[in-house]
């Protein structure tokens, strides 16, 4: 442990040796920005491949994705809200046998994908929506979510269904399993399967890259330059020195193996969303009076769009895009980690995950967006996390540093979910081993730096597009087995109904 | 008459001597002995990603070390001629012995205490206390 340390420190140096010598020409930053902006653009122009609709630029592969929220909807009959009650009492542990304690437990699974999911989505993800789709991004957004929870009920039943244990009883699940696996035992498919895994497994690491990585870097580094004293900070212009420290906090987990660092940021996510949220209360409960106001604001415009570029399609644009990168629902990425949950019943995961884009999308980013609306923050220049910010300090002036100090931790966790996810595409890829594992991480920590150095917006470019792009396959794969997961579900319901599955705290008396 | 003698075990020198009354009682009655040993677990914790995926080989692998480490206790305790039980589970200490004492018939169920200061038993709400709040079937805190 102590020499891959040691290989981590050594290369840390000399990266910044080597960058020494460009921050006193040019200015690192530039250098870097200069050189991944066109690459963040073509790939950004594939994936958000537009068609005009009423004279808006319309990319494609937002329909894509709530398309498959509907479809699932309607192919499930409206699961996220007839299953809303059951999701919650499997989570309260109300089906969980004796036996099943020392397992994961429904509860861990969902917390666990949820800290890849809250994050800086939530948070400069939702500001990043308001302030180019207006307030009625919101509707939009929160529309997206409810749709979403269909598309990951049915993603994460499969993730668990068609998971692979290897021998020495880790479990390693999600859309590259189910993608080859289901379409080579249900279709009858195995060489579309088999690509489209293969396609999938590129996105993901893309992905884990992207939205996991480069943007948490990104929008963290902005927050802290913000509240270090902003353009007059030690740290301004010095995006590239964050990275590295980032990238140092990162690699100590990721290639020195200090599992500690990791589960240290794990403990206290809970506590920093809470804080999170008990502020935007306090923010929402102080200005209570405006509260229907800002609904008002947020519905007429949904459907009005006025004063934003594009008008409803633009608001509707964004507040799609937002959501669907905030909660992540057909991308694919928490089938991943919902795969890991021991239970007989796939089912039961796909209900739990339903809960994940309710939790985070029409719950936290509805908040952060409220808090935006009502502050009056929307009517000045700001975006992203500087916005958030900006609109909480109007009520909380100290809030500005806790919000930094949680953005970072948020950054944190959600790098180190993706890290695993991106992982796991990579072992899936090249196979398992050391080595390939550590040249993955290696560069995992290398994009940190290049992330934190480059200006917002070809970052969002990037970060979105690569996440898109694991939807492609994933939803794809989606749409065939669904026959599949209808069959679950319905034995389950079956099994619920004649009592073979019970509550464990009120057994039927008949029985 | 009892005839279960459930003894909460962690290896520790207090619940020896919890175990060792609890023998003696055993021997009198003739009852058998249930040993217990529980690794404390909460569903509601927080795992990373790396946890969750390794947590069935993990469980499975803290269990056979568990079942390893009271072999021996047990073994002593049937080379005295008892009848000897025993159980390895995951979960809340106090909560996993009344539910096994509910289960068993005529049972009751034996703990050590640690010799604590006034303080640390306003502070810490010990097994033996909670057990003598919740338990359904007699407890002897064994001092």
């Amino acid at each position: 442990m102590l020499n891959y340390l040691n290989k981590l420190i050594l290369s840390m140096l000399l990266l910044m040796f080597a960058s020494s010598s460009f921050a006193q020409t040019n200015g690192f930053d530039q250098t870097i920005n200069s050189i991944f902006e066109p690459i963040a653009n073509a790939i950004g122009a594939v994936i958000f491949y537009s068609v005009p609709v009423a004279g808006v630029q319309f990319p494609l592969i937002v329909g894509w994705l709530v398309l498959c929220g509907v479809v699932a909807t309607i192919f499930f009959r409206c699961i996220q809200f007839r299953g809303f009650k059951h999701a919650i009492d499997l989570v309260r542990g109300r089906y969980s046998k004796p036996d099943d304690a020392g397992e994961v437990s429904h509860f861990q699974a969902l917390t666990t994908a949820l800290s890849g999911t809250v994050g800086l989505g939530n948070i400069a993800g939702v500001a990043v929506a308001v302030s180019i789709g207006g307030a009625g991004a919101t509707f939009w957004m929160i529309l997206a979510g409810l749709l979403g929870m269909a598309s990951k009920f049915t993603e994460c039943i499969l993730g668990v269904k068609y998971r692979n244990e290897l021998p020495d009883g880790r479990v390693s699940g999600g859309p590259m399993y189910y993608l080859a696996r289901g379409l080579k035992e249900e279709r009858n498919m195995p060489g579309l399967g088999k690509v489209f895994a293969v396609i999938f497994a590129i996105c993901c690491i893309g992905g884990a890259l992207g939205g996991g990585n480069m943007f948490q870097a990104n929008q963290a580094f902005s927050q802290v330059v913000n509240v270090t004293g902003g353009e007059n900070s030690f740290l301004a212009d010095k995006g590239w020195l964050f990275g590295i420290m980032m990238a140092v906090v990162v690699g100590s987990v990721i290639i020195g193996g200090i599992k500690s660092i990791g589960r240290v940021t794990e403990k206290l996510i809970p506590l920093m969303a809470g804080l999170y949220l008990f502020a935007g209360l306090i923010i929402i409960v102080v200005n209570i009076d405006m509260v229907g106001w800002a609904f008002a604001e947020i519905f007429r415009g949904a459907f009005t769009g006025e004063g934003v570029v594009g008008g409803v399609l633009g608001a509707l644009i964004q507040g799609f895009r937002r959501a669907a990168f905030s909660n992540e629902a057909g991308i694919g990425s928490a089938a991943i980690a919902h795969s890991a949950v021991r239970t007989k019943e796939p089912v039961t995961e796909g209900f739990v995950a339903l809960l994940e884009p309710f939790i985070d999308t029409v719950v936290i980013c509805t908040m952060t967006a409220l808090v935006i609306i009502i502050s009056g923050a929307l009517l000045t220049d700001l975006t992203g996390v500087q916005l958030t910010s900006a609109a909480y300090a109007t009520v909380l002036p100290w809030f500005p540093t806790v919000l930094a100090i949680a953005v970072v931790l948020f950054a944190l966790s959600t790098m180190f979910a993706w890290s695993y996810y991106g992982l796991k595409s990579w072992t899936f890829l090249v196979g398992e081993g050391r080595n390939k594992e550590m040249a993955y991480n290696f560069v995992f920590c290398i994009f940190i730096v290049i992330g934190s150095s480059m200006s917002l917006g070809p970052v969002i470019d990037f970060s979105d597009s690569m996440l898109f792009a694991m939807a492609i396959p994933n939803i794809i794969g989606l749409y065939l087995l669904m026959p599949v997961v209808k069959r679950e579900l319905n034995a389950y319901w079956a099994k619920i109904d004649s009592g073979e599955i019970q509550r464990v705290d009120k057994p039927a008396t008949s029985s | 008459m009892v005839k279960t003698f459930i003894v909460g075990f962690d290896g520790t020198e207090t619940c020896q001597r919890a175990m060792d009354f609890a023998v003696e009682c055993a021997k009198a009655q003739g009852g058998t002995i249930h040993l217990v040993h529980i690794l404390e677990w909460s569903p509601y914790s927080f795992l990373t990603q790396e946890e969750l995926h390794e947590r069935h080989a993990r469980k499975e692998k803290e269990v056979a070390s568990a079942e390893k480490f009271i072999a021996p206790t047990c073994k002593a305790l049937r080379d005295q001629g008892l009848e000897v039980t025993s159980e390895v589970r995951y979960g809340n200490p106090s909560e996993l012995m009344c539910e096994i004492a509910k289960n068993k018939k005529a049972a009751q169920i034996f703990v050590g205490r640690k010799g604590s200061s006034k303080l640390t038993r306003l502070m810490v709400g010990s097994l033996g206390l909670s057990l003598v709040q919740t338990s359904p079937v007699p407890v002897t805190v064994v001092p």
